[in-house]
C-alpha cells in the first residue's frame, strides 16, 4: 500500500460518489456541478497514471468547456424543476436487471483474468514527447478529427439558426 | 507501484454502468447526454490505465481523439436539444412522438 494506491482509492471514491450524486439529482444545475467534481477526479487519475497533458485537457475540455456548455443550456431553457419523476419503475427495473448482469459478468472477468492482477508501475509521458508522437504517427487522424470538429461547428450553427418558416400554431405556443 | 489493473477496470466499469443507468432511466434529453459524457469518460480512464500497463503511448493518443469526439458530439447534441425544445417546448423524450 504505497501513497499512490491510497491516492488512487481516494480518487476512485470521489469519482464514484460524485457521479452517483450527479445522476440522481432532480435539479440539473446540481447534476452538472457534481459532474464537474467527477471530471476533476478523473483528471487527477490521469495525472497519477502518467498522462499530465491529458489531465490538463480533461480539465479544460470536459470540466471547462463541455460542462459550462451544459450549464448554459440548462440556464437558457428555463426548465421547470420537479416535473420529471425520478426513476420511473418501468425504466428502473430493466436498467437494474441489465446493471446486475453487467456487474456480475464484469466482476467474474476481472477476477478470473490473470492479466488484471498485474500491478501498474508509475511512469510519465512527457507532454513534448507525446505531441511529437501524435504528430509523427497519427497526423492523418489529427487532420480528420479537426475536420470533424469543423463539421460539428457548422452543424451546430445550422441547427441553432432560427428558421423563419415556423407554423403559426407552433410559434405561438413555443418560446420563439 | 500503484494498483492492480483489475481495480482500474472495476472503477471504469462502475463509472460506465452509472452513465448507462443515467442514460436509460432519466427522462430528460440533457441528462441522457450527460450519461453519454460519463460513459466516454469511463472509456478514457480505461485507455489511460492500459496505456500505463503496456507502457505504450497508443492509449493516450486514442484518449485525445475521444476528447475531440466528445466535444463534437456534445455541441451537435446540445444544438439538437435546443432545436427540439424550440419545436415542442419540452426536453422530455416522450414529447417527441410526432410521427404517431
Amino acid at each position: 500500500m504505497t501513497v499512490y494506491s491510497i491516492i488512487f482509492y481516494l480518487l476512485a471514491l470521489l469519482i464514484l460518489g460524485s457521479t452517483a450524486m450527479a445522476i440522481t439529482r432532480r435539479n440539473m444545475v446540481h447534476a452538472v456541478i457534481y459532474l464537474i467534481f467527477s471530471f476533476f477526479g478523473s483528471a487527477m487519475i490521469f495525472y497519477l497514471f502518467g498522462a499530465p497533458f491529458l489531465a490538463v485537457l480533461e480539465v479544460i475540455i470536459y470540466a471547462g468547456a463541455i460542462m459550462v456548455l451544459f450549464l448554459f443550456i440548462v440556464i437558457m431553457m428555463k426548465l421547470k424543476p420537479g416535473q420529471e419523476r425520478l426513476f420511473p419503475l418501468n425504466q428502473w427495473v430493466p436498467a437494474a436487471l441489465c446493471g446486475i448482469v453487467y456487474i456480475a459478468i464484469g466482476l467474474g472477468l476481472v477476477i478470473s483474468e490473470p492479466g488484471s492482477r498485474i500491478t501498474l508501475k508509475t511512469a510519465q509521458a512527457d507532454p513534448g514527447l507525446f505531441g511529437q508522437y501524435i504528430f509523427g504517427k497519427h497526423w492523418l487522424s489529427i487532420e480528420i478529427v479537426s475536420l470533424l470538429l469543423l463539421v460539428a461547428l457548422i452543424g451546430a450553427l445550422l441547427l441553432g439558426r432560427r428558421s423563419k418558416k415556423v407554423p403559426a400554431a407552433k410559434a405561438s405556443e413555443g418560446e420563439l | 507501484m500503484i494498483v492492480p489493473f483489475g481495480h482500474v477496470l472495476l472503477l471504469a466499469g462502475l463509472l460506465f454502468l452509472m452513465g448507462m443507468v443515467c442514460m436509460v432511466v432519466r427522462r430528460s434529453l440533457i441528462m441522457i447526454l450527460l450519461g453519454v459524457e460519463i460513459m466516454l469518460n469511463a472509456a478514457a480512464i480505461i485507455l489511460v490505465g492500459s496505456s500505463l500497463l503496456w507502457q505504450q503511448l497508443e492509449g493516450q493518443s486514442i484518449v485525445l481523439f475521444v476528447f475531440a469526439i466528445a466535444g463534437a458530439e456534445v455541441s451537435v447534441g446540445l444544438a439538437l436539444i435546443v432545436w427540439a425544445h424550440r419545436q415542442t417546448g419540452s426536453v422530455d423524450p416522450r414529447d417527441f412522438n410526432r410521427l404517431k
